[in-house]
């Protein structure tokens, strides 16, 4: 309890009266800030928890090892999860060096002239434009035009259009967050241009990095819209070939060129039907997107941390 | 003015500075400057703020080539064969002959090892013993080697201020340069430190050219050979430090020394 510096008794100063006014509006601001937290907080902890009491009888060996069928009790995610694991892996390796490496040009290597500056504008926005408007466009470019048909590929790359120009945004913000002071010195001792950039920029920056490729991957998972729109599947019953084969030359890209379904997909799926016990089922499907998402993350904040702290692999 | 008799002190110049103009943009901010650094000797850039001793620091390694707008009128001769202001020349070239160390401490974020190591890595060297002599040699050049020789693997970070800088002073040796460039080196450190920064360099001069650009007149006084006296861009005085602190030849100057502005 503060003391104050004349007697209770006699009226307050100016200076005691701004503190308290101060005060007290900064007390509201925080009282303001703890019930939207808690708003937030609780509405996810509720759409979660729903979740998880609906679905988590269903969640299985049995559930994550079928394919999806008729019958209620013998449906199964496999062909979703499985599909899911493949689009993922192709779009993050396309989205992710592109998008590092435009972020990097932009950056660091572009003149700075107009035709820069309306490149730069374009990509900001470009992180907002509608998913379905990337399926309208992946379905002309890449199912007709390259003839990619309806694939896992064409699936990922949709997916990967989408998750650039969060990358790019954020290798750009991560770059410019660096002080002028650690370039000056890569510099002073006769680095070049590329060998800053690639010894300390990208080193330093990669943290920030691996933070907005978790935000565009984790929008990317849970995209159903544009896959819908090039010719995802909805029912299927086999998995694509493995890529790993056992006979020469032991890796296969044939699952490239494979029909698929992804778990959005399959949980829409299943929630438009009438029977309870298919809505179980997608609930239970939310679940294993749910973690499926947050092992990836996990993945990633793992390299994050390991990174950060300079460790040796 | 400048006068330096190089006959007495025997010290051939190591650069010379030859009508050096600079402008950022449209601003010039160097003033048909002419200096001469003797080999092997300590020069200090004295001056009041804004004068232009830091601008004039930074031509000699062409840190101004970073940025966009700057331009370069003049020469600036090493050993009397190379202008290093020449377009033809390479900035990269340069920063390989003439190091740097700046006011903050700005070791690269590595290890103590890699921070040394990285100057003779970017030109290509692979040799690992060989990587591993010059760092020692570095880091015992700049009296640091018995603090750090059991973490080399540490983070540079987790040194102090004054360890820091030694640390970029040691990163600016490995490589051998023929000049170093301090930029106001101790300004950011306590006073052991600077201390300590500053009988480093009196035995650097052995083997390297320095020039310094000081804030504390104490420090030129203290640490130099030759002193210059910068004023609005010019170079208004250069001669030996006793000369300049004792009985400068300019008004303005011994003004300056004796604490009347700046």
């Amino acid at each position: 309890m503060t003391t104050s510096l004349s007697p209770s008794s006699t009226p307050l100063s100016p200076i005691q009266l701004s503190v308290v006014q101060r005060k007290r509006s900064s007390n509201l601001f925080a009282v303001v800030g703890i019930v939207s937290i808690a708003i937030a907080l609780m509405t996810l902890i509720a759409l979660v928890l729903q979740l998880f009491i609906q679905g988590f009888p269903k969640l299985n060996w049995q559930f994550l090892t079928s394919f999806a069928d008729p019958e209620a009790s013998l449906a199964g995610v496999l062909a979703a999860l499985v599909g899911s694991c493949l689009v993922m892996l192709v779009t993050a390796s396309t989205a992710v060096p592109v998008g590092i490496g435009a972020g990097l040009y932009l950056e660091e290597y572009i003149a700075r002239n107009k035709f820069s500056a309306l490149i730069e504008i374009n990509v900001t926005n470009l992180a907002g434009v509608p998913s379905i408007v990337y399926g309208l466009l992946a379905l002309g470019l890449f199912k007709y035009y390259f003839n990619l048909g309806e694939s896992i590929l064409t699936a990922g790359l949709t997916l990967a259009l989408l998750v650039l120009p969060v990358v790019i945004v954020a290798t750009r913000e991560a770059i410019r967050a660096i002080p002028s002071s650690l370039r000056e010195a890569a510099y002073a001792m006769g680095a070049s241009k590329s060998q800053m950039v690639f010894d300390h920029l990208l080193p330093y920056a990669f943290g920030n990095i691996l933070t907005g490729v978790i935000i565009g991957l984790s929008r990317a998972i849970g995209e159903t819209a544009p896959l819908v729109t090039i010719g995802a599947l909805t029912f299927i019953a086999f998995l694509p070939d493995s890529p790993i084969q056992s006979g020469f030359p032991f890796i296969s890209f044939e699952w490239l060129k494979a029909p698929f379904t992804v778990l959005p997909i399959q949980m829409f799926n299943w929630v438009s039907r009438p029977e309870p016990e298919f809505q179980v089922n997608a609930a239970a499907a939310g679940i294993v997107l749910l973690s499926l998402t947050l092992m990836m993350n996990s993945i990633a904040i793992y390299l994050r941390y390991r990174i950060q702290k300079n460790l040796k692999w | 003015m400048i006068n330096i008799d190089s006959t007495v002190s025997q010290a051939p110049p190591k650069v010379e500075v030859s009508n050096l103009n600079f402008y950022y943009g449209d601003k010039q901010a160097i003033k048909n400057v002419n200096l001469v650094l003797p080999k092997n000797k300590i020069t200090a850039l004295i001056g009041p703020s804004g004068c232009g001793k830091t601008t004039l620091l930074r031509c000699f390694n062409r840190m101004h080539d970073l940025y966009d707008g700057n331009r370069y009128e003049g020469e600036i001769v090493l050993d009397g064969q190379v202008n290093i202001l020449s377009r033809r020349i390479d900035p990269i070239e340069v920063r390989m002959r003439v190091g740097m160390v700046f006011q903050r401490p700005n070791p690269f974020p590595k290890s103590i090892f890699e921070n040394v190591a990285y100057g003779l890595r970017v030109r290509g060297e692979k040799n690992k013993s060989f990587i591993a002599d010059k760092v020692e040699e570095a880091l015992k050049a700049a009296a640091l080697w018995d603090e750090v020789s059991d973490r080399l693997k540490d983070m540079a970070f987790t040194l102090s201020g004054g360890q820091q800088q030694r640390l970029c002073i040691a990163r600016a040796l490995a490589t051998d340069p023929e000049l170093i460039l301090f930029d106001e080196p101790t300004s950011a450190l306590d006073p052991i430190a600077t201390r300590n920064i500053e009988d480093l360099m009196d035995g650097l001069k052995k083997r390297v050219t320095i020039l310094i650009v000081t804030h504390s007149m104490q420090q030129a006084a203290r640490l130099s050979d030759y002193t210059a006296f910068m004023y609005m861009g010019e170079m208004l005085e250069c001669d030996r430090t006793e000369v300049i602190f004792k009985q400068a030849a300019q008004l303005r100057t011994r003004d300056y020394v004796s604490g009347q502005f700046g």
